[in-house]
């Protein structure tokens, strides 16, 4: 009989790539103490993402921004019994055994912290641990799979409160998948070196019509309606940074989107969560930003 | 008639799949609206079952579906959908504080078991397996950061078990099992749930 240690390589990444099916639909919501996990949780969060500082804050302060304290993400991880993610920066694979170590449920490889290698991603193939990554296009988004991700998001600007670059970013890729499925199948070579990924991926989207992975949005969402508005482009589920901490009313708010994200083509129930939720957090235009985080690791 | 598929959140897409695999028809259920749609029968998908009961309760069916499911309404809950129908759920071991009443259920209750959340810990947890599923034989298994059964109530018989925990319960038209059939391509446990 199979026991935990008996799970092959191959069995651990089906595992990791089902984990995210089972948050689909779903909310991930960014907590910074155990205080806004329980909030998190009891709004109706699919998963929390564990960070020090949520990436408007990071914004706003400059300077290096690392994965956080392992204690207090801990604390997190002893607060609620939905999965704890946690963010460790692009290509360094010593906080990624970190962040394993602890036993996280899922590391994000995150644009939102400062990137610790210019060149090269984390192999994460080598992780028992399933990872989720950010992109931009269907290239990306495919050479984060092969490199071993086990879920993708939609980069976005994080901290800005502007949905602008998720919209983008969620169009460019489903509009990228199209049209690799509509290609003859003598042509997939061609696309997969214009791509620059392996050719059994782009036959993978060919064949299927989809990512072989789930694909979340993040990135800018504030409001039950852009929550609505990136399900309606394709997301399957919604990650929420600073959306919800950096409003007026966090757990109204965090109830409102999670209902949002169930009811997305209901029109009449979104308008009925959007009243009366009190001040959302603070926009920051695209345009007036200097650092675009979503142009980190390509 | 048809299937209703419960789909507030979680995987309910792959359960829908392998419906359309098997010929029957469904539809989703989203809000209470939904429940003046004909089916008569119930499945309760993976996913997290905090979010699903918090949203069940909410959207004012978990009286008319838990009604439905005791007047005899075959169900197959799966994973989250176990814990859903569990008459007794425990909390999972690596929580330190005192959960509120709303993440802790039961919801629908209609099931005479214990259900262990998050039984097996974490997702370096999670694990593939093969067990003799009963009137059924082997089945392969996905557990992800699964429940199992810690106690089976008088009115609940056993269906199979893994590493000595049991994973798989049935009690008159109520199915409830620990693992993800909806993941594995095996139609099986999907037919037999039909076939009540």
């Amino acid at each position: 009989m199979a026991k935990q240690t008996d799970t092959t390589p191959q069995e651990r990444a089906k595992l990791n790539r089902e984990l995210a099916q089972m948050l689909k639909g779903g909310v991930i919501m960014d907590v910074t103490t155990p205080e806004q996990a329980r909030i998190a949780e009891e709004a109706g969060a699919a998963a929390v993402m564990a960070l020090e500082r949520i990436p408007a804050d990071i914004r706003a302060a400059g300077g290096v921004s690392r994965m956080s304290d392992p204690k207090m993400i801990k604390g997190i991880q002893q607060t609620v019994s939905i999965p704890v993610m946690a963010k460790c920066r692009i290509g360094h694979f010593a906080e990624a055994q970190v962040l394993q170590a602890i036993q996280i449920d899922y590391i994000d490889e995150s644009e939102v912290l400062s990137p610790a290698d210019d060149v090269y991603h984390i192999d994460k193939t080598r992780f028992q641990v399933p990872f989720v990554c950010g992109a931009r296009d269907l290239g990306e988004a495919l050479r984060r799979i092969a490199e071993g991700a086990s879920m993708i998001r939609t980069k976005g600007e994080p901290g800005t409160g502007d949905v602008v670059q998720a919209v983008r970013h969620m169009r460019l890729i489903n509009s990228q998948i199209r049209h690799v499925a509509s290609l003859r199948d003598d042509e997939l070579f061609e696309e997969a070196k214009r791509l620059e990924v392996p050719v059994s991926l782009v036959r993978s989207v060919h064949d299927e019509g989809r990512l072989p992975v789930v694909n979340f949005a993040a990135g800018g969402v504030a409001t039950p309606a852009d929550a609505a508005l990136m399900m309606q482009l394709g997301a399957e589920g919604v990650f929420v940074g600073s959306g919800i901490f950096k409003s007026g009313d966090p757990a109204k708010r965090a109830r409102a989107i999670v209902g949002a994200v169930t009811n997305f083509d209901d029109p009449e129930r979104i308008a009925a969560l959007s009243e009366d939720l009190g001040e959302a957090m603070v926009g920051i235009n695209e345009d007036e930003i200097k650092t675009l985080m979503a142009e980190r690791g390509k | 008639m048809a299937t209703a598929v419960l789909a507030l959140q979680g995987a309910f897409a792959e359960h829908e799949a392998m419906l359309d695999r098997l010929g029957e028809p469904w539809f989703e259920l989203r809000e209470a609206r939904d429940l003046d749609r004909p089916f008569d029968r119930l499945v309760l998908p993976g996913g997290e079952s905090t979010v699903q009961g918090r949203l069940l309760r909410e959207e004012g069916m978990l009286v008319p579906l838990r009604e439905r499911i005791l007047a005899g309404m075959p169900v197959l809950g799966t994973c989250a959908g176990l814990i859903l129908l569990a008459a007794q759920v425990s909390g999972d071991a690596s929580r330190q504080d005192e959960p509120s009443p709303d993440q802790v259920g039961p919801w629908l209750g209609t099931l005479d078991v214990t259900v262990e959340r998050n039984a097996y810990g974490r997702q370096l947890g999670s694990f593939h397996a093969r067990a003799e599923f009963d009137e059924v034989g082997e089945v392969p298994m996905s557990f992800i950061r699964a429940p199992y059964v810690a106690g089976v109530g008088p009115r609940a018989t056993e269906l199979a078990r893994v590493d000595g925990r049991v994973v798989a319960v049935r009690q008159g038209n109520q199915i409830g099992v620990a693992f993800h059939p909806e993941l594995d391509g095996d139609t099986r446990v999907h037919e037999m749930f039909l076939e009540l």
